[in-house]
């Protein structure tokens, strides 16, 4: 078992860490000359939940095909658990589960027969309390002998997850597991993944929902346009990228922000009753407490008061924009 | 060899015929029926002995050939094509099986189904024809070659077909014509001269001929040459498998 150092695009919190998976500068340029990746330098940590977040097209799908063995890289090298995905593709892939984006399923089979196949699939032996358990914790037990083709889009979805989940993988990928899923649904999903981390189950999925990587996420990957533009920490990447706003209500509207603190980068509403002081988190604490206290200084009243936190999404959005 | 996965996939392909019983067993055995009773009844009852061999008689063994044929490579290709139409594929690529093993099961499933249903003909025919089969264990040989030979071919044809019309138009323009014209109903020595040597370019004639010497122990060409024709198919059809999975073809990006 490999066991490495701090990497370059990693804080702290993950230093000496096992890795699970490495990518090494993977590279996927299609028949039709399009790169869909560009040296792709990744390490996923064992136990981990991992979000790679990127638009469409930015090469996420592209990357976990690979890694999975449906899509063949142009070059570079992949291993998972110190097993190369092509030399010991036998040992690599029988660890990994992939639960894909589109709803493909056969129709014409039980629920059952499905997931039974897929443990076989990965020559495992049958158990059918394995089969039973993870049929029930997603809620499918009740529609074990209906056909494939008769269930709804989102048991369809959970379906998908338990074949993955069958033949018990240590590294589980979710292509936009909860795309065309309703809320209730996600929340359900995001509890399985947390419990599915618990048991020591690394988890990478690819999502467009923010909030989900922000709610479920340990580190975070942007990709833009085939490359990872970004691996973080999703506490320090919120800590570095992230903006506060600080809102301060006036007691009396501004006609125009004064030229004494023209230092300062503010924003005046158009009815000027509300001044917004946009800082980083990082930055000199005290050059707010000294904004306060020359709006004191100056007369300025102010009524009222709140910060804000930008999102995971504004960071994203900002990101994937430069 | 992991067992369990060929067993998984076997079973599951197997499972699918069970689940498609009317398409896959019914209506050729239906269809066939319709042959001995058009050509082996009411024409054959008014045409003379081939070599011997009453002529309802002469036409079984090209009768379960063409059935054979078809079948493999329809059981086959629907087997392999489906999975890729339906998406399904990821999971078989994805796992941790072999090319062996992927080959074993599915081309091992759909010649089980065409064996099954060559012997249902076979069972059948009996109600038509006074049947005798001189050398048993080359007709199972011959039946069991060509089943799976020709779903090798079918396997082929359904990783290349990216749509339900290339599906269908090898086994229609290529197949079914070169059974017709490989010595189905008759014996290829009634052709003038020319068009025997053409049909001697067909490789079914080679088939048809070895099957039918198992039956009658009349044979158009050597029983030999018959089966080095087979397996030279076999091979080639393995062959051209094995660069299909090494290389992606039509399978991966």
């Amino acid at each position: 078992m490999r066991v490495h150092g701090q990497s370059e695009t990693d804080g702290m919190t993950y230093s000496y860490m096992q890795t699970i998976l490495k990518i090494d500068n993977l590279s996927k340029v299609y028949a039709s000359g399009f790169q869909a990746l560009k040296s792709v330098n990744l390490d996923i940590h064992k136990g981990e939940i991992f979000a790679l977040l990127g638009p469409n097209g930015a090469g996420k799908t592209t990357l976990i095909s690979i890694v999975c063995g449906i899509a063949n890289a142009s070059t570079g090298s992949v291993m998972v658990d110190g097993y190369d995905i092509r030399r010991n593709y036998r040992a690599a892939r029988s660890l990994i589960g992939l639960v894909p984006q589109e709803l493909t399923t056969d129709a014409f089979a039980s629920v059952w027969a499905t997931v039974s196949f897929s443990r076989g699939l990965f020559n495992k032996p049958p158990d059918p309390d394995h089969i039973e358990k993870v049929l029930k914790s997603l809620s499918l037990w009740d529609k074990r002998r209906n056909k494939v083709i008769t269930l709804s889009g989102g048991m369809k979805r959970r379906l998908l997850i338990a074949k993955a989940l069958a033949h018990e993988p240590r590294i589980l990928f979710l292509d936009e597991p909860t795309a065309g899923v309703d809320v209730d649904l996600r929340r359900d999903m995001w509890k399985l993944v947390r419990g599915l981390r618990e048991s020591g189950v690394t988890v990478i999925l690819t999502t467009h929902y923010i909030n989900e990587a922000e709610e479920m996420a340990d580190r975070i990957g942007v990709m833009r346009a085939g490359e990872l533009i970004l691996v973080k920490d999703k506490v320090e990447l919120m800590q570095d990228l992230g903006k506060k706003r600080l809102s301060l209500l006036l007691q009396d509207p501004l006609r125009q922000i004064p030229k004494e603190l023209s230092m300062y980068p503010l924003e005046l509403s158009p009815d000027g009753s509300e001044l917004t002081y946009t800082y980083d988190t990082q930055a000199e604490r005290m050059s707010i407490v000294g904004f306060i206290n020359r709006l004191g200084d100056m007369g300025i009243e102010v009524r009222d008061l709140r910060t804000t936190q930008s999102s995971l999404e504004d960071i994203f959005v900002n990101l994937v924009k430069e | 060899m992991n067992i369990y996965a060929v067993r998984a996939m076997y079973a599951f392909e197997m499972a699918r015929t069970a689940r498609t019983l009317m398409q896959s067993i019914v209506a050729p055995v239906i269809s066939t029926s319709l042959y001995f009773i058009v050509f082996g009844s009411a024409i054959g009852s008014r045409m003379p002995t081939v070599g011997g061999v009453s002529y309802g008689a002469f036409i079984v063994p090209g009768l379960i050939m063409l059935s054979l044929l078809t079948q493999s490579i329809s059981n086959a290709s629907f087997g392999i094509y489906f999975p890729k139409f339906t998406g399904t594929i990821y999971e078989l690529l994805s796992a941790p099986v072999s090319t062996l093993e992927i080959v074993v099961s599915y081309v091992g499933a759909a010649a089980t189904k065409s064996i099954i249903l060559g012997l249902i003909i076979l069972a059948t025919a009996t109600l038509f024809v006074p049947l005798r089969v001189d050398h048993p264990l080359w007709m199972l040989a011959f039946l069991f070659l060509t089943a799976v030979t020709f779903s090798l071919v079918g396997f082929i044809i359904g990783i290349w077909a990216n749509g339900f019309e290339k599906l269908q138009v090898v086994p229609l323009v290529i197949v079914t014509p070169l059974t017709f014209l490989g010595g189905s109903f008759y014996s290829i020595g009634m052709l003038p001269p020319f068009w025997r040597t053409v049909a001697l370019f067909n490789p079914v004639v080679y088939l048809i001929s070895g099957f039918r010497w198992s039956f009658y122990g009349v044979a158009e060409v050597g029983v030999g040459i018959s089966l080095i024709v087979t397996l030279a198919f076999f091979l080639v059809s393995l062959i051209i498998v094995g660069w299909i999975f090494k290389t992606g073809y039509r399978l991966k990006t």
